[in-house]
């Protein structure tokens, strides 16, 4: 891959995409019947689903109920198909652990866990094809199922990856782009606040160049929020024509 | 937990970030890191460093295998972050896994994604293969050095500390970690901790960051200079050499500035408004043979906690206790022999005490005697007594 140009001069990236363009995302909620609330998405190629239990009393050890407010509890696994060579451990293994812990961190800033004291909410997230933007793609899937599960949230939780390459911010990288080696901010924003539930960073990144980067970051995880809001609004249309009004 | 957030930063009404006025427990400033120690070990590529109290062993070993199929011409890197229960109480087998899992990947994402050290300079040409003795080692190529600054912020992002201790952290909001090397690269940002951070806190953090780590780097590359001088000119090298100028030991207190510029007032407003101490007691008086009391001791404040009232009337008069401990030892000793019925325990252990109720007896004088007794050298006779509800 030494020769693979990620920007071509003319402004194009690998996928013919442009430097702040999304991929296409397309989203649908209530895929489960069973569960509270799930959510499947796609970003390009990554797909994920989501799904969502709770809030519901505390399973196990009861001790770790916290009086004031819901435990979140947030499981990330990769399936073993989904990338190019088979995954031997889904879950388990330290990747896996630090993204549930990352997830648990975001949507504990999200869901107004108050209003559910001592109980739990269990989110769990799988992906189905990683394509880049894993983490990306299981904060929107999960943001939708707890939206399903009529979980209060403060606002949408949306995710973005970005990258800097020639000078330039990408938006939303592909598995090509992330495996190139060069700087990735991976960033989960509240749209109506501005205010970042997550920021995470890898790779050599001049400083001066940080602050591009996390406005391209920013600004495609407000794209990101206006296709999630246009799924929500369009699934809650149909649920109403299917309840009669 | 108010009240510790309230403490952790000495906050008054001024604007937010004013580095200036806000003082930490540890009395540092907002963006004061705390003292790093270096030490080296014997064999290369053993170190211990000390962030304040934090202490942390690292070791680097190799070993020859063969690379991985899809990138032949790189070796492997390993990183292992192992949390021992000598470390802190909270550290069990099996409970700290969110911790262990955070700095795991923190470590291997600062240091292997940002790929500071060179992987094809660690590929051996085939077929060469050497022992630790037969060839001298080579330093591990590295490109840079990547340093973490942790920030903690409190309020919702109003206040920010930098390298926060083990107090702050338990009462803070979040964490932002975020790792660079001199250049100002960045090769980490990681928040953690559920707080909602804004574009420009995070800007701000990473020009703060970029400071201190010029600072780190300069100690660290003073640190391996002079383990390198000192090795090669064949001087004494590793820990155990650490222990002797207490380098890397626990017990030791540092060196804090004091301001002493207004020690002379107050010494002297001190001594004018202090008491004139009570008069000394030359008289020794003799108990047994071998055994000798000069004065009395200080009134002890054990009894303190069963004798609220007694004690102002305990305290004040020593000088005319003094004088009925001698009349009273006399009769003291004679109960001894001539045994009472209560039971007499002969035994230097503190945890039996016993309460000796001797009827006709002033509960201040008991007090003065289980003084006088501990005032004695312990002896097999003594006696020890609880301390005395007023029985009466």
């Amino acid at each position: 891959m030494a020769g693979l140009e990620l920007l071509s001069d003319q402004g194009y990236r690998v996928d013919g995409r442009r430097a702040g363009e999304l991929r296409k995302i397309q989203a649908r909620m209530g895929v489960f019947a069973q569960a509270d609330g799930s959510a499947y998405i796609e970003q390009g190629n990554t797909k994920a689903l989501a799904v969502v239990y709770g809030p519901h009393e505390m399973r196990g050890s009861r001790s770790r109920a916290l009086p004031d407010r819901a435990l979140v509890n947030c499981q990330y696994s990769m399936a073993t198909f989904s990338t190019g060579e088979r995954k031997r451990r889904p879950h388990g293994d330290r990747k896996a652990c630090e993204m549930g812990l990352q997830l648990r961190q975001t949507f504990e800033a999200a869901i107004l866990t108050q209003l559910y004291p001592r109980s739990q909410i269990d989110i769990y997230v799988q992906v189905l094809q990683a394509d880049g933007g894993n983490y990306a793609a299981c904060v929107n899937a999960a943001t939708l199922a707890v939206l399903d599960a009529g979980i209060p949230m403060r606002d949408f939780v949306c995710a973005c990856s970005a990258g800097f390459v020639d000078g330039t911010a990408l938006a939303d990288l592909s598995h090509v782009e992330e495996a190139a080696g060069g700087p990735q901010v991976a960033l989960a924003l509240l749209p109506a606040s501005g205010q970042l539930a997550l920021l995470e960073m890898d790779a050599r990144l001049h400083e001066d160049h940080l602050q591009q980067v996390l406005e391209a970051a920013s600004q495609a995880a407000r794209d990101v929020h206006a296709l999630l809001d246009r799924v929500v609004r369009q699934h809650v249309r149909e649920a109403a024509l299917l309840l009669g009004d | 937990m108010a009240s510790e957030e309230s403490e952790a930063c000495d906050c008054s009404a001024l604007p937010p970030l004013s580095p200036i006025h806000l003082q930490r427990l540890d009395g540092r400033q907002t963006y004061d890191y705390r003292n790093i120690k270096i030490s080296f070990g014997t064999d290369y590529g053993c170190c211990i460093v000390e962030l304040g109290k934090t202490r942390v062993l690292g070791q680097v070993s190799c070993e020859l295998v063969s690379p991985k199929l899809n990138r032949a011409t790189e070796g492997i890197l390993f990183f292992n972050l192992e949390l021992s229960q000598m470390a802190a109480p909270g550290f069990e087998p099996g409970r700290q896994s969110d911790l262990l899992v955070k700095l795991n990947r923190l470590l291997e994402r600062c240091l292997r994604n940002s790929k500071c050290i060179d992987t094809e300079s660690l590929c051996v040409v085939a077929g060469e293969k050497y022992a630790l003795e037969e060839r001298d080692p080579v330093p591990l190529s590295i490109h840079h050095m990547p340093i973490c600054v942790s920030f903690a912020f409190f309020q919702q992002g109003t206040y920010l500390l930098v390298d926060p201790n083990e107090r702050e952290e338990r009462v803070m909001d979040g964490l932002l970690v975020i790792a660079m090397n001199k250049h100002r690269e960045i090769c980490t940002v990681q928040s953690s901790g559920g707080i909602m951070l804004l574009q420009d806190q995070v800007l701000r953090c990473s020009k703060i960051a970029g400071v201190k780590v010029a600072e780190i780097t300069e100690l660290i590359q003073k640190a391996l200079e002079n383990d390198r001088r000192v090795r090669k000119e064949g001087g004494k090298f590793g820990f155990a050499e650490s222990i002797a100028n207490q380098r890397i030991t626990a017990f030791k207190m540092e060196k804090a500035p004091v301001d002493t510029s207004d020690v002379e007032e107050k010494a002297e407003e001190i001594i004018a408004e202090a008491d004139p101490p009570s008069e000394a007691v030359s008289k020794p008086v003799l108990w047994t043979p071998g055994t000798a009391q000069i004065g009395e001791g200080i009134e002890s404040s054990w009894g303190d906690l069963e004798e609220e009232d007694e004690e102002d009337e305990g305290g004040s008069d020593e000088v005319t206790i003094l004088d009925s401990v001698k009349m009273e030892t006399e009769d003291q000793n004679v109960g001894n022999h001539i045994g009472d019925d209560t039971p007499i325990v002969l035994s230097d252990s503190e945890e039996d005490e016993i309460i000796i109720l001797e009827p006709g007896e002033n509960p201040k004088k008991t007090r003065t005697q289980a003084n006088c007794q501990q005032g004695k050298v312990p002896s097999k006779k003594a006696i020890r007594k609880k301390k005395q509800q007023p029985a009466d």
